[in-house]
């Protein structure tokens, strides 16, 4: 047994899993008919992901661990979703411009971790990076609208780089668990990503009409348990169910 | 002689006087998105059918809505989107003129011939 693939599987459950639930708090709120409906079916593309992950990490870690217990029993410090999935949504701008700077992440990520010498993970991957290729496209295309659009969208557009720049270092920064697994050649080489990353989103922002800010400050911790204040109100109403009435089905 | 058309959109009738140019119903001054009419192709070789009417800013967005909207069970291959302003259509009030010449004439309809039983698919 692998400890750090069980982490890193984790990882990405986790990521898909948080990001997935905020989105899914759009679903009845969505700014027209169409979009709530789109902003829907990526959330649900997420809880896909993040169900094969999670499936795979409990054949990993054994002892009875179903994909249930793993998403409905483990607490913040266990969870690591990156923490730019677990920030509130914000307005439409800031939702999808989240979006925009995580599926470019994860359609860099995924093409990479198909080659991974695990193949589960890479089936996965090959898997996800159909649904990631249009998440990216949705997302892009809201960016240029906001950013090229009106005085209004432009700022808020603006606001939400401001706010959730601080949380894109992260992505790249690795955890131990993925440090050993590149090593491996099962994990991805994040400093490939950072590069190509950093063009497409100069690419789209440049066609948004904004700058990428300056600061290159990042808040991390996610990777490795340390959370914002955010995930804890996740987590008490996902798991509050499974918490209260152990086992419970319908 | 000249006549006097009016131009009929599709989804003209019975929104009130304005029809489907005036799809707010906050009766705001907001903007709202055109009406775009929605084509699927369900399978490779099949004809593009209507399947329904959405709001898009412009084609694209129109296209990724479809998608969204009426493909999100295997519904379809292709997707075709249409402003729905440039569809025009026929004149409810005229149907008499226009449909009620063809009820009676039973024979525009090839009925009338005997056919050996071994044709099929006629």
């Amino acid at each position: 047994m692998n400890p750090s693939l069980i982490d890193y599987t984790l990882h990405l459950a986790d990521n898909a899993l948080i990001i997935g639930h905020r989105n899914s708090e759009w679903c009845g709120h969505g700014p027209v008919l169409e979009q709530d409906i789109a902003i829907s079916n990526i959330a649900l593309d997420f809880i896909g992901q993040a169900r094969n992950f999670y499936q795979y990490a409990a054949e990993l870690a054994g002892n009875n661990a179903t994909e249930d217990t793993l998403a409905f029993l483990r607490d913040v410090p266990e969870y690591k979703n990156v923490l730019i999935t677990e920030l509130p949504n914000g307005d439409w701008a800031q939702t999808t411009l989240r979006q925009f700077l995580f599926s470019t992440y994860q359609y860099y990520f995924y093409q990479q971790l198909q080659n991974s010498s695990d193949t589960r993970l890479a089936a996965i991957a090959a898997k996800s990076l159909k649904e990631v290729t249009y998440h990216l496209r949705w997302s892009s295309e809201w960016v240029i609208r906001l950013g090229d659009g009106t005085e209004e969208s432009k700022q808020r557009l603006l606001t939400a780089v401001d706010e959730l720049w601080n949380f894109t270092g992260e992505l790249f920064l690795p955890a131990a668990y993925e440090t050993a697994l590149m090593q491996e050649d099962i994990g991805v080489d994040l400093s490939i990503i950072r590069e190509q990353w950093h063009q497409k989103v100069q690419e789209v922002f440049a066609e948004a009409t904004i700058q990428i800010p300056e600061k290159s400050w990042a808040q991390q911790g996610g990777k490795t348990g340390i959370h914002t204040e955010h995930l804890g109100y996740i987590l008490a109403e996902m798991q509050f169910l499974q918490r209260a009435y152990p086992g419970a089905e319908w | 002689m000249k006549q006097y058309i009016k131009k009929y959109y599709y989804g003209d009738y019975g929104e009130g006087k304005n029809g489907a140019a005036d799809i707010s119903t906050s009766g705001s001054s907001k903007q709202e998105w055109p009406l775009w009419e929605v084509f699927i192709r369900s399978k490779q070789g099949l004809d593009h059918k209507h399947v329904g009417s959405l709001h898009a800013a412009d084609a694209q967005m129109a296209i990724e809505n479809a998608r969204d909207v009426y493909t999100r069970r295997n519904e379809g291959i292709s997707i075709w989107v249409v402003e729905s302003k440039y569809i025009h259509a026929s004149n409810p009030d005229e149907a008499d003129a226009l449909y009620d010449p063809a009820n009676d004439k039973a024979y525009r309809h090839p009925t009338f011939y005997d056919l050996p039983d071994e044709l099929t698919h006629i």
